[in-house]
C-alpha cells in the first residue's frame, strides 16, 4: 500500500535564513531542501536571498552563487550547464526539471527547490539513483543482434527507419520523468518508470535490434509495464520535450497487437 | 549515518498538471461507481421483496440527501464514461501531446458537467425525481 506521507525522519522543517549580502531592488528569496547526513536533524527548509543582477540567467546560477558567496555546505550535482548531461535535475517550483536551462524570470514569486521527488535523500538536492540505474540496466540498452554484421561495414538503416528513433535516443536519463511519475514513486520496486520504459522502447523501435521479441516478452508484466496508468506527468514534466507516455503507450500496443 | 537516508517531498511539494488531477479523478469515481452500483442492488431487491420495501427505499431516493447522491453519482458516471473513453483513445496510441491531453481533459470535464445538467434538468422538468 502506498504512503502518502512523509516517514517521520523525512519530514522537512523550516531552516535558516541567508539575508542578501548587498542592499538591491532585484533580490529573489530561493528556498532549499537541505539534509546533511552527518547530522541527526531533520531535512530543513533554508532561505537565501539572491541578488538576481548579480546572478546568471538559470536557476543553476542561482545554486552556484549561493554555493560560492552565501554557503558553502550546499550540495548539488551540476555539469554541462547545457542541458545535455541530465545532472542538475531536480524540482523546481512544484515541477521537475533541469537547473541549467530554467530561467530564473520564468518563476513568479519564491523560487522552491526540492530534490527529485520520492527518492532516497543522500545529501541536499542529491538523491541516490542507483535503483533506477539497475533498472535501467535490466532492460539491456544495448544492440543485440544474432546475424553477423555486413563484413567491413556498419550495420545500415534507412532515413526512414533512423527517424523512428527521434524522440527516444535524446533522453539523456535524468530521472525527471520517473520522479514525477505517481505510479514510480509508490511501485519503483517493480515498476521501470518512464525513462526506462522510453529507453526499452528506443531499442525495440530500433531497425537493426534483433531482439524485438525477447524484449517485450521481458516487459510484459503487470508491474514493469503495465503500472502505467497515462498519468502523463512524464511528458508533461521532460526537460527534452520527449514523450515518455507515448513511447510506453507503443510498447503496451505491440504487445497487444503480438 | 544513524537512520536511514530520508525520502524526499513528494505529493507535499509536486504541483498537479490537469492530466494528473483527471487520472486521480478516474479513479475516485470508479470508487464511487462501484458503491452505487451496490444501491442499485439494493433497489432490485426492494423491487423483488415487494411494495413495502420499495416505498421505503422510493422515500429515501426522493429526499434531498438521496438526490444530492444521485446526482454526485450522475456525475461520476458522466466522468468515468468520458475519460475511459479518452484512456481507449490513448490506448490506440493518439492524444499523448501535452497540449491534446490538456485539451481531452477540459473535455471531460465539460462534457461531464454538460450531461450531468442535461439528464437532470428533464428529470426534474418532468417532475421525476425517480423511475
Amino acid at each position: 500500500m502506498a504512503q502518502f506521507n512523509l516517514p517521520a525522519n523525512s519530514i522537512v522543517k523550516p531552516g535558516k535564513n541567508y539575508p542578501a549580502i548587498v542592499d538591491s531592488h532585484t533580490i529573489k528569496r530561493v528556498i532549499v531542501y537541505r539534509y546533511d547526513p552527518d547530522s541527526d536533524e531533520n531535512p530543513r527548509a533554508d532561505t537565501y536571498e539572491v541578488d538576481l543582477d548579480t546572478c546568471g540567467p538559470m536557476v543553476l546560477d542561482a545554486l552556484i552563487k549561493i554555493k560560492n558567496e552565501m554557503d558553502s555546505t550546499l550540495t548539488f550535482r551540476r555539469s554541462c550547464r547545457e542541458g545535455i548531461c541530465g545532472s542538475c535535475s531536480m524540482n523546481i517550483n512544484g515541477l521537475n526539471t533541469l537547473a541549467c536551462i530554467k530561467a530564473i524570470k520564468d518563476i513568479k514569486g519564491d523560487l522552491k527547490i526540492y530534490p527529485l521527488p520520492h527518492m532516497p535523500v543522500v545529501k541536499d538536492l542529491v538523491v541516490d539513483l542507483s535503483r533506477f540505474y539497475k533498472q535501467y540496466a535490466s532492460v539491456k540498452p544495448w544492440m543485440k543482434t544474432e546475424t553477423q554484421p555486413p563484413s567491413g561495414r556498419e550495420r545500415l538503416q534507412s532515413k526512414n527507419d533512423r527517424e523512428k528513433l527521434e524522440g527516444l535516443e535524446e533522453c539523456i536519463l535524468c530521472a525527471c520523468c520517473s520522479t514525477s511519475c505517481p505510479s514510480y514513486w509508490w511501485n519503483s520496486d517493480r515498476y521501470l518508470g518512464p525513462a526506462v520504459l522510453l529507453q526499452a522502447y528506443r531499442w525495440i523501435a530500433d531497425s537493426r535490434d534483433e531482439a524485438t521479441t525477447d524484449r517485450l516478452e521481458q516487459l510484459e508484466d503487470s508491474f514493469k509495464l503495465y503500472r502505467c496508468h497515462t498519468i502523463m506527468n512524464c511528458t508533461n514534466t521532460c526537460p527534452k520535450g520527449l514523450n515518455p507516455a507515448k513511447a510506453i503507450a507503443e510498447i503496451k500496443k505491440l504487445i497487444a497487437t503480438g | 549515518m544513524k537512520q536511514g537516508r530520508p525520502l524526499s517531498p513528494h505529493l507535499q511539494i509536486y504541483r498537479w498538471p490537469l492530466a494528473m488531477v483527471i487520472s486521480i479523478l478516474h479513479r475516485f469515481t470508479g470508487v464511487v461507481l462501484a458503491v452505487g452500483a451496490l444501491l442499485l442492488v439494493i433497489v432490485l431487491v426492494s423491487v423483488a421483496a415487494g411494495p413495502a420495501a420499495y416505498e421505503v427505499v422510493r422515500i429515501l431516493v426522493s429526499s434531498l440527501f438521496g438526490q444530492i447522491f444521485l446526482v454526485l453519482w450522475t456525475v461520476a458516471l458522466f466522468m468515468h464514461l468520458f475519460n475511459g473513453v479518452r484512456h481507449l483513445v490513448f490506448d490506440a496510441g493518439y492524444g499523448f501531446g501535452i497540449d491534446a491531453t490538456r485539451n481531452s481533459g477540459i473535455l471531460v470535464i465539460v462534457a461531464t458537467l454538460l450531461l450531468t445538467v442535461v439528464v437532470w434538468s428533464v428529470a426534474w422538468l418532468n417532475g421525476r425525481f425517480w423511475i
